[in-house]
């Protein structure tokens, strides 16, 4: 009934899921998709990718402010005690050059199987540099993480 | 054997492989009756009926929701308390599911429809040579009628989840999620006699030992009835024969077992002859010989027959192993009559005793003592001191115990929907001494607050005169109250601070959160039948008598304690005029003694490996509600105890716990935040009196909390949520 303390289950949590829901806004209106994603090991930043056409990215280009949640739930009621979820709330960039290069490995480390899809000349590759993270715990337990910028 | 999926099987038919479906006691009865003893007949719900209803009725999916809202390992034993008591109240509220009742109505029906029966736990893990579960888990006697019995069941299954075997569990390493429960329901014997015989007496394992006690064997296991005591050498001669005082016996009333007084001739007979204890001693053998193994067995005599209604394995040969709290978690269940016996002790005995002991040394003229009989009369206040705590710890502390048995009760017989809705039963007690120090303050502050030259003399920091009619008041307070100096810093500072104190009440007069106890208590004595009204008040009143006492005993203490102080107040006085070898070491050590218990129970706050490059800080903390309300205001965090003299009203108080001798201050605040945890400590009981939100048990709230952040107290759900807004403007 014990269990680990905050910042484990944040550091799990970042480093073992693989999809994020990624939030971005148009307008007034929030939008929301699942992404694969990568972290680096500091939590500072996060890696995803995305097709030229897609809605996110149109989003971002217009604001490029982002939250993404990512969550260790499998669906059970013990979700609701068990499950942790972090709100990882930053800024998005397109990244290329060797910027790209070096978050494309973190990224192909944890994804190798989405090497062509990344690879694509249509597709952009994102950088989101993370100021804050909240971290849900035991149903209600929530605890902030403010990154200096 | 049983299949898996089998709700029922008869005593007589279970064999040794049903063992993980029906339980150790089960097991070894039916092995006992297939060998010839004579055992009361029986039916055992197993384990799957258990599971089942879990599965059915969508607990097992409900108690991760109360477990595992805060780690196991930083809950004190009165959170546990609460825990167990929300899951019990669970367990009491969900029906049996229409299907899994009519299979088990449709197993009992033909034997045990119109009998007086028992229904005793048998959890698969319970008695091995390791560990003992014995007494832990419920048992109950005297039950008649299905509805009743199905009711007990669901009891039976609930005690796995109680303090005492939650406590037990994680001591073993088992894990109560993946325990099960399954239960005896087994035909009552009323004996003319019963007891408990050792084939290796506690303590003197060279002999046997045979205990016995007129009427049923509940009055002993409890503790509550004495027994006779026959102790027998390994050649089966009687060696030794201990009779007490015999009062009671515990026989058969409506709807259970009570306590009754003994005939004359039953007070001067053993309840057991020697040819009957002889015969006790074989049936002691056969189980020892069959089990290969020293047993515990419990029997009761009905008719000339002697039936053996358990029988266990003596663990460690009665000793105490190293580190085995069992007995100390059995303590946590008190039976009605032991309560009677300590709430007579503490109100006849204890409380005047304490009175009396701090009025004496409250004559004793301090300043004519020379430094040497100085030094002695605080030694002596020490000791005194020492052992007030010490008798208060073992006799005081258990008392808690009758809140419990009520609580225990309304909840059967009412199933609020709210578990701990009994407490509005027993808050609003006028003969609360913290209430009543509240009140005596609030007249004061009334008179400041009428007097508003008197209220600009004091707030210029200008003392009453000694003459003064509030300087008078001031010192009936203190004489009445033992004063409030203990947690608000030295002797020097107390007037003032005081004084801060009333000035600040002057400006917040805070109304009594007044329950209904008439309409309530007409609501709770109405769930009950006539003839079980007079029990009813008793156990009403002994949880009243236990809540007051809860609070009051430790104001008694803070007499003697304030006298302490004031000896060791005019020690000081001394050393600062010259040295006193004598006296500088005394006082030393007083003083820091003081600063420990100040902070005493934090735990030390283990700062977890920060995520580098960032700062963490708390937003929402999860603990207990304790008070309902929602309070909003600045936190006032308390480090130390003259942290309290800056409090103002409104702030919400942020504690690692309300010490019972400085709830003077609840008053004025917004809500209270509190590390310790429970719904029974003082800071929840006079929250409660007040009406103040109040949330415990939050881990580290002095640590995650800083003086000035902007909480909401959600005394409903139990949260604390910060807002650091502020304190981030004024450091960015």
């Amino acid at each position: 009934m014990n269990g680990p303390d905050e910042n484990d289950i944040l550091r799990e949590l970042c480093a073992g899921q693989n999809l994020a829901v990624l939030a971005t806004e148009s307008g007034s209106q929030p939008y929301a998709s699942l992404v694969a994603v990568a972290l680096t090991p500091d939590l500072r930043h996060l890696f995803f990718s995305t097709p030229r056409a897609t809605r996110k990215r149109a989003n971002l280009v217009e604001n490029p402010q982002v939250a993404l949640l990512m969550d260790n739930r499998t669906n059970h009621v013990s979700d609701f005690s068990r499950a942790a979820a972090a709100t990882l709330l930053g800024t998005a960039e397109e990244i290329t050059g060797t910027d790209r290069d070096r978050g494309l490995d973190i990224f192909l480390a944890r994804h190798p199987h989405l090497k062509e899809f990344v690879a694509s000349p249509s597709c952009s590759f994102f950088r989101v540099r993370i100021d804050r993270i909240f971290l849900v715990t035991r149903f209600q337990s929530v605890m902030e993480y403010h990154f200096s910028p | 054997m049983t299949k898996p999926c089998e709700l029922v099987v008869d005593l007589n038919e279970v064999t040794s492989a049903d063992l993980p479906r029906v339980g150790g006691k089960v097991l070894s009865l039916a092995r006992l009756a297939g060998s010839g003893a004579r055992v009361p007949q029986g039916i055992c719900i197993t384990t799957a009926a258990y599971d089942r209803y879990l599965d059915l009725t969508g607990i097992r999916e409900r108690l991760p929701f109360l477990l595992e809202r805060k780690a196991f390992a930083e809950m004190r034993w009165e959170e546990l308390w609460d825990l167990a008591l929300r899951v019990r109240h669970l367990f009491v509220t969900t029906p049996l599911p229409e299907m899994l009742a009519a299979e088990l109505t449709a197993a009992l029906i033909v034997r045990f429809a119109k009998v007086p029966v028992t229904v005793r736990s048998s959890a698969p893990a319970e008695d091995s040579a390791a560990a003992s579960f014995a007494g832990l888990h419920d048992s109950f006697v005297n039950v008649q009628g299905l509805a009743a019995v199905l009711d007990k069941v669901r009891l039976v299954w609930a005690s796995l989840w109680s303090d005492r075997a939650l406590l037990y569990r994680q001591e073993l390493g088992l894990d109560p999620a993946t325990s099960s429960m399954a239960v005896l329901v087994q035909e009552l014997i009323i004996g003319r006699s019963s007891g408990v015989a050792f084939s290796r007496c506690p303590g003197r394992p060279h002999l046997a030992a045979i205990e016995a006690v007129w009427g049923l064997n509940q009055g002993l296991v409890d503790g509550d009835v004495e027994p006779d005591r026959i102790l027998f050498d390994r050649f089966g001669m009687i060696v030794e024969r201990l009779a007490p005082h015999r009062e009671h016996a515990c026989r058969t009333v409506i709807g259970g077992v009570a306590l009754q007084p003994l005939t004359a001739d039953e007070r001067s007979t053993s309840p057991l002859s020697d040819a009957e204890a002889e015969e006790v001693l074989t049936l002691l053998r056969r189980a020892e010989k069959y089990f290969n193994a020293p047993q515990d067995v419990e029997w009761t005599l009905c008719g000339g027959a002697l039936f053996i209604l358990q029988s266990r394995p003596i663990t460690a040969l009665g000793t105490v192993a190293a580190g085995d709290e069992r007995s100390w978690y059995l303590s946590l269940r008190k039976s009605l009559a032991t309560l009677r016996s300590l709430r007579q002790r503490i109100e006849n005995e204890l409380l005047p005793a304490m009175e009396l002991d701090a009025q004496r040394l409250a004559c004793v003229d301090l300043t004519s003592l020379d430094d040497e009989a100085l030094a002695i009369e605080i030694e002596r206040r020490r000791r005194l001191l020492d052992e007030w705590e010490a008798r208060y710890h073992e006799v005081c502390i258990p008392m808690a115990h009758g809140i419990r048995l009520f609580g225990q009760l309304y909840n059967d017989r009412l199933r609020p929907d709210d578990p701990f809705a009994f407490l509005e039963l027993l808050s609003g007690d006028e003969g609360l001494l913290a209430v009543q120090r509240n009140q005596a303050l609030q007249a004061l502050a009334e008179q400041v607050r009428l007097g508003p030259v008197l209220a600009e003399q004091l707030r210029a920091g200008r003392e009453p005169a000694p003459d003064d009619a509030l300087a008078l008041v001031l010192r009936q307070f203190t004489a009445c109250f033992g004063g409030i100096s203990w947690v608000m810093g030295t002797k020097e500072d107390e007037a003032q601070a005081l004084i801060n104190l009333l000035l600040e009440m002057a400006n917040h007069a805070p109304t009594r959160h007044a329950p209904d106890r008439q309409t309530r208590e007409a609501d709770y004595l109405a769930a009950f039948a006539a003839a079980e009204h007079s029990l009813a008040r008793e156990v009403l009143e002994l949880g009243r008598a236990s809540y007051r006492l809860r609070d009051n005993d430790n104001l008694f203490i803070g007499k003697i304690s304030q006298q302490l102080r004031e000896a060791c107040d005019e020690a000081e006085e001394r050393l600062a005029q010259r040295e006193i070898a004598v006296l500088a070491e005394l006082i030393g050590s007083e003083r820091m003694r003081v600063a420990q218990r100040t902070m005493a129970n934090s735990k030390p706050f283990k700062n977890p490996v920060a995520i580098s490059g960032s700062r963490r800080q708390a937003r929402q903390l999860v603990g207990q509600p304790a008070g309902p309300g929602l309070a909003q205001g600045r936190a006032h965090v308390i480090r130390r105890p003259e942290d309290l003299r800056t409090l103002k009203s409104g702030d919400i108080l942020v504690c690692d716990a309300v010490d019972p001798n400085m709830t003077f201050v609840v008053p004025l605040v917004g809500g209270i935040v509190e590390r310790r945890g429970g719904m029974l400590i003082h800071g929840a009981i006079i929250a409660r009196e007040y009406g103040i939100a109040c949330v415990t048990g939050v881990p580290h709230a002095i640590d995650e909390i800083r003086s000035g952040d902007q909480l909401t107290v959600d005394g409903y759900l139990g949260l604390v949520t910060i807002d650091t807004s502020a304190h981030d403007r004024r450091s960015s």
